[in-house]
């Protein structure tokens, strides 16, 4: 069927490369106007205009009567309904479910690695995405589609670094959904062999319940937050790949015990993989850089 | 709060659903969510009845059916019942486990009146 208009016209559908030959096929629609007619009835809005100079009119009407019902009613009637149990079994989340999955196909088509980025707020995504694609954007060929309640200030930030981006607001939403994403990649034009990342909104709750279609999760901590952040928000460290630790420049200054925290991580999550980074220094960039080329290679 | 959008979600898929068996009304509806879901127990409860608010569930009962977590270990095949999401084998302390139950988030039926 055309999924143009439902014309029901498959016959016409071909799929060639660009270099093929008989490419060329037609395939005529006729999506404009057709003629039409609307019959408005207007009845019942009429206005009737009442006019009324220099007399008065006097109504009165009486209604003396009573109603007399010798007879007794009965109410025996049958209810023309029945009750019925529908047992549908269905994941509440299925309809996001359908729209990732629609998403992982263009990512496949497409060859894209798409990756979502989640973490609390504060933790370094933006800096740590402006250093990726000032240092690799070429060669990694990135795209971002940033997702924050409000302002364009991450997008504008990923711009002058050099990425096409698109900037998700969710307004009051807490997190980025499978729909959304669908949206934004059809207004970014993404090339072939390319690299995606999706920065989530700042929340490490939501967004581990929603599957955006993305090829891996990556969770971002920074060291200044606790140790026992995976502990806490057990869901997102369960079902991301790999756990980017940032802002390791600031670890001679803080009490952030490593081998704690990578202990706790790998108790709720024994295949999560670990880079320790530094958006300011670029420390550990390359293992960063090293783990994204793989992703392609799968 | 995350939750509403869920909500939202259930109101609108038995909209749909109730539409296509043809109802007039949805007046009971059974949810399970289990352990691992992600949702809290006193939001969804919370959440429900106001995305319900205007749509066919309006006067639906809502049952919740709350699942609790349940693991089997990759190393010794026991299963067990684990905490939260820590699920180290209590037999043999193997990390590779995987659950079996608690995850759910589902519509499991609902109940309509049809002319």
């Amino acid at each position: 069927m055309c999924g143009t208009c439902g014309c029901g016209d498959d016959d016409h559908i071909t799929y060639h490369k660009p270099n093929e030959e008989n490419q060329e096929h037609s395939h005529l629609h006729h999506h404009g106007p057709v003629a039409h007619t609307h019959f408005h009835r207007h009845n019942d809005h009429q206005l009737s205009l009442h006019q009324h100079q220099g007399h008065s009119h006097d109504h009165s009407h009486d209604h003396e009567h009573t109603h007399d019902h010798p007879h007794d009613h009965t109410h025996d009637h049958t209810h023309l309904t029945t009750t019925q149990t529908v047992q549908i079994q269905r994941n509440i989340l299925s309809k996001n479910e359908l729209e990732a999955a629609r998403n992982r196909g263009y990512f496949d088509a497409l060859k894209v690695v798409a990756l979502n980025l989640v973490s609390s707020p504060g933790s370094g995504k933006t800096s740590i995405l402006e250093r990726t694609i000032t240092e690799k954007g070429r060669e990694l060929n990135c795209f971002v589609i940033e997702g924050d309640q409000q302002t364009m200030n991450d997008a504008q930030r990923i711009e002058k670094a050099g990425a096409p981006v698109i900037q998700i607001n969710t307004g009051n939403g807490c997190h980025l959904d499978a729909i959304m994403i669908g949206k934004a990649l059809r207004q970014l034009n993404m090339s072939t062999n390319s690299t995606l990342f999706i920065e989530n909104v700042g929340n490490l709750v939501c967004p581990a319940l929603f599957d955006l279609g993305e090829s891996k999760r990556v969770v971002i901590i920074s060291v200044t937050e606790g140790e026992d952040k995976p502990a806490k928000y057990p869901n997102m460290f369960e079902t991301s790949h790999l756990c980017l630790i940032n802002k390791v420049d600031l670890l001679p200054y803080l009490d952030f015990d490593m081998e704690k925290f990578l202990n706790i991580a790998k108790t709720v999550n024994p295949m999560l993989q670990f880079i320790p980074i530094s958006a300011k220094t670029g420390e550990g960039f390359d293992q960063w850089y090293a783990w994204i080329s793989q992703q392609g290679v799968e | 709060m995350h939750e509403l959008s869920i909500a939202v979600q259930i109101a609108e898929i038995i909209t749909e659903e109730a539409a296509k068996a043809e109802a007039l009304t949805v007046t009971k509806v059974i949810l399970e969510i289990g352990s691992l879901s992600g949702i809290e127990a006193d939001a969804i409860e919370l959440a429900v009845p106001e995305a319900f608010r205007n749509t066919i569930c309006e006067n639906a009962a809502v049952e919740y059916q709350y699942i609790k977590a349940r693991a089997v270990c990759e190393s010794c095949c026991n299963e067990f019942d684990p905490i939260d999401h820590y699920k180290i084998c209590p037999f043999c302390n193997s990390l590779y486990t995987s659950f079996l139950k608690g995850k759910e988030l589902n519509i499991k039926s609902f109940d309509i009146v049809k002319p």
